[in-house]
């Protein structure tokens, strides 16, 4: 896997709000078919980071590199014309419509009529479930208002990788589930990868992580501490490495960093 | 699934080459058929079940009072009086359905019929028809665009911008639109005959059995699409139920308006704009957009949909329609009157809208649910006037219904909310 080309790379990304140094010379590296768990205490940078990969903040500096190639991420539209996408905790989907309407809310499909062709987006989002394995999503064609927080979980995830997405971002996809749901919900991520995709999680339940990662990479202070392969580490190492990670003095910062994020 | 990269914006490229889908589309039994039915009830889905029962029962109520209440002159009346009102209250579906108000639909009417009126008077300086209504159309939109910019753009709650230009266009129609009079006159035959011209019996016939081709061949095709794409759909019994059903109302509407005047101009009128906007809401991208920004307009946004230019487009429908009822107002009476801002068409058109079954807080209704709620409002008043009642009970009926059809809203919405699984 290591010596694949990665899908994504980000080096030196650095990213300042203010007087507040976000994230400092940040690397993240993600293949594809792995999980990429992105760990760190609170106001470690990682929505920062996420949020800069999906084109939500434009970057002070660094750079991306998408399957080997320079990348330039400055708006939303960059990002999902690579192919990557994020699904975020509030899943934003619209309770009033079906399972096939939330899934191509925005990129409907219509006829040569200028119509909506509902049957064939029907199919397409059944085939899409069935691919990933979905089954215990009853219809497509049921409203999301009627799904429980799991299902709710797997629509989005599916609405996100439905679009020749190669790399997706799950930021805290089990935080509100139970233990049945939270099964479902990794297991569909472990399908992902198996697909091809490259899946990013962030999870506060390294519990949940350590069950479907295959590496870690560990955020502190806006930094990155390291990254760690799931079979040469173990979840004391991890909080450890969350909590008392060796970050280096950023440049121009009078206050060190600990006292400004703390 | 994301081997092939080629083409970002479909899903599944490969697949939908496939000649044969995986499975066989097919027809629900009728067993399969009443089982969803009754899944759906269940689960709080009861779409226009209480608006048709409460009919049935308004019906049933006067038609013993009175005998008269469903002959075919006072039928031909109620389509007349209620036109305005449902035309009116399209346009507020689709306000309603992005979750906002429009409270200055009678003055926006008034603006309308106001302007047609003043702009055919035959006082040297009239312009056609056409024309007349075109600027009439043009001066809602602005007002719908004004409406939507202080919305969507500047955040200003619906209801407050509304009621601000309501008082507003008040003035304006009592002041310089009426140009000094409060009342002006129509003569223009064009003008007159929307509200006042009958087709002959045998158009009448042709113009309905049309119609009910073209609604079967509507649901016929639809079906097909769907069994073609390997998926099931409604039984034989329910597609052949719903042609019935529509061959009985439409052709029963023109056998009942043929006995009396014939079908009214005014009838084929509303039914184009309540099937055109129903295609607009539920065929369309821009529809679809619409019920997403009424569901969760955050959802909306990030799907890469202009949340605001939608909101704009919606209020704007709402004013174009608000006009079409004033100029139906105005071809009825033959007149145009600085009274109609502070008529009860504001509140019986919302009033309509929400009898029908839309919901106030967004993202749920349909348009035909603005001529149902209108046929529960007309024929309330039709009913009432044929037994002699004063209008102080006819206003205090129309609350009480008002009151129970948001209540059977609030209450079915709690079972949808609940009926989620874990």
């Amino acid at each position: 896997m290591s010596t694949a080309t990665p899908l994504l790379e980000a080096q030196g990304i650095s990213k300042r709000f203010g007087s507040v140094q976000a994230l400092y010379q940040v690397d993240l590296t993600l293949y594809a078919g792995e999980v990429l768990g992105l760990v760190g205490d609170n106001g470690a940078g990682k929505s920062t980071l996420i949020k800069s990969i999906s084109g939500n903040h434009r970057i002070d500096d660094g750079q991306f590199f998408f399957e080997g190639a320079p990348a330039t991420i400055n708006d939303p539209k960059d990002a999902a014309r690579l192919g990557i996408e994020v699904v975020y905790q509030d899943l934003a989907l619209c309770d009033n419509l079906t399972v096939t309407q939330n899934m191509f809310l925005g990129r409907e499909e219509t006829g040569r009529t200028g119509f909506l062709t509902e049957s064939l987006m029907r199919r397409k989002a059944a085939e899409t479930m069935r691919s990933l394995a979905v089954t215990t999503l009853g219809s497509v064609d049921l409203n999301v208002a009627r799904l429980s927080g799991g299902q709710r979980q797997s629509v989005a995830v599916a609405k996100a990788v439905m679009w020749n997405s190669k790399a997706v971002i799950l930021d805290e996809p089990t935080a509100a589930l139970g233990v049945a749901q939270t099964r479902q919900v990794l297991d569909l991520v472990r399908r992902l990868a198996d697909q091809g995709l490259g899946v990013v999680i962030i999870s506060h339940n390294l519990h949940d992580l350590f069950e479907v990662a295959d590496r870690f990479l560990v955020l502190r202070l806006g930094q990155s501490i390291g990254t760690y392969r799931r079979e040469d580490t173990s979840q004391q190492e991890i909080v450890e490495a969350i909590t008392a990670g060796a970050i280096s003095a950023v440049p121009g910062q009078e206050t060190s960093l600990s006292e400004v994020l703390a | 699934m994301t081997a092939s990269a080629t083409d970002t914006g479909s899903p599944a490229e490969e697949s939908s080459r496939a000649p044969q889908p995986e499975q066989a589309g097919r027809r629900m039994t009728m067993a399969e058929g009443v089982t969803q039915w009754r899944s759906s009830v269940a689960s709080g889905d009861i779409g226009s079940l209480p608006v048709v029962l409460g009919l049935a029962a308004i019906t049933i109520i006067f038609q013993a009072q009175n005998s008269n209440f469903l002959s075919a002159q006072n039928i031909t009346n109620l389509i007349l009086q209620l036109a305005s009102i449902a035309l009116i209250s399209t346009g507020i579906v689709f306000v309603l359905l992005i979750g906002e108000i429009d409270l200055s639909v009678a003055a926006t009417a008034g603006v309308g019929a106001m302007l047609i009126a003043r702009l055919v008077a035959e006082d040297g300086n009239e312009i056609p028809w056409l024309i007349a209504l075109a600027a009439a159309a043009v001066a809602a939109a602005v007002i719908g665009l004004t409406h939507g910019y202080f919305v969507a753009k500047l955040g200003v709650p619906s209801l407050i911008v509304t009621l601000a230009t309501f008082f507003v266009l008040r003035g304006l129609v009592q002041g310089p639109i009426a140009g000094g009079t409060g009342l002006i006159r129509i003569t223009d035959p064009a003008i007159v005959g929307v509200a006042n011209e009958f087709l002959s019996p045998a158009l009448g016939w042709v113009i309905g059995i049309a119609a009910v081709v073209a609604y079967a061949a509507v649901l016929v095709i639809d079906d097909r699409a769907t069994i073609r794409q390997g998926l099931v759909t409604q039984s034989t019994f329910s597609l052949a139920g719903k042609i019935v059903m529509m061959a009985v109302l439409l052709l029963g509407l023109v056998a009942i308006t043929n006995a009396d005047r014939g079908l009214p101009l005014l009838a084929v009128i509303l039914g184009l704009f309540v099937v055109g906007w129903t295609v607009v809401a539920e065929r369309t991208r821009f529809g679809r957009h619409v019920y997403a920004v009424g569901g969760n307009a955050e959802a909306a946004r990030r799907a890469g949909i202009d949340v605001d230019r939608i909101k704009m487009a919606c209020f704007v429908i709402g004013a174009v329609m608000a006009a079409v009822g004033g100029l139906v107002v105005a071809s009825r009476l033959r007149s145009a009157d600085n009274a109609i801002p502070v008529s009860n068409l504001l509140l019986n058109s919302i009033a309509a809208a929400v009898i029908g079954g839309c919901s106030l807080f967004g993202g749920r209704g349909r348009v035909v649910n603005a001529l149902q709620g209108a046929l529960v409002i007309g024929a309330v008043e039709s009913g009432m006037g044929l037994l002699g009642w004063p209008s102080d009970r006819k206003f205090m009926v129309t609350g009480v219904i008002l009151l129970l059809a948001v209540t059977i809203d609030t209450v079915t919405r709690r079972a949808r909310q609940t009926s989620g699984r874990g």
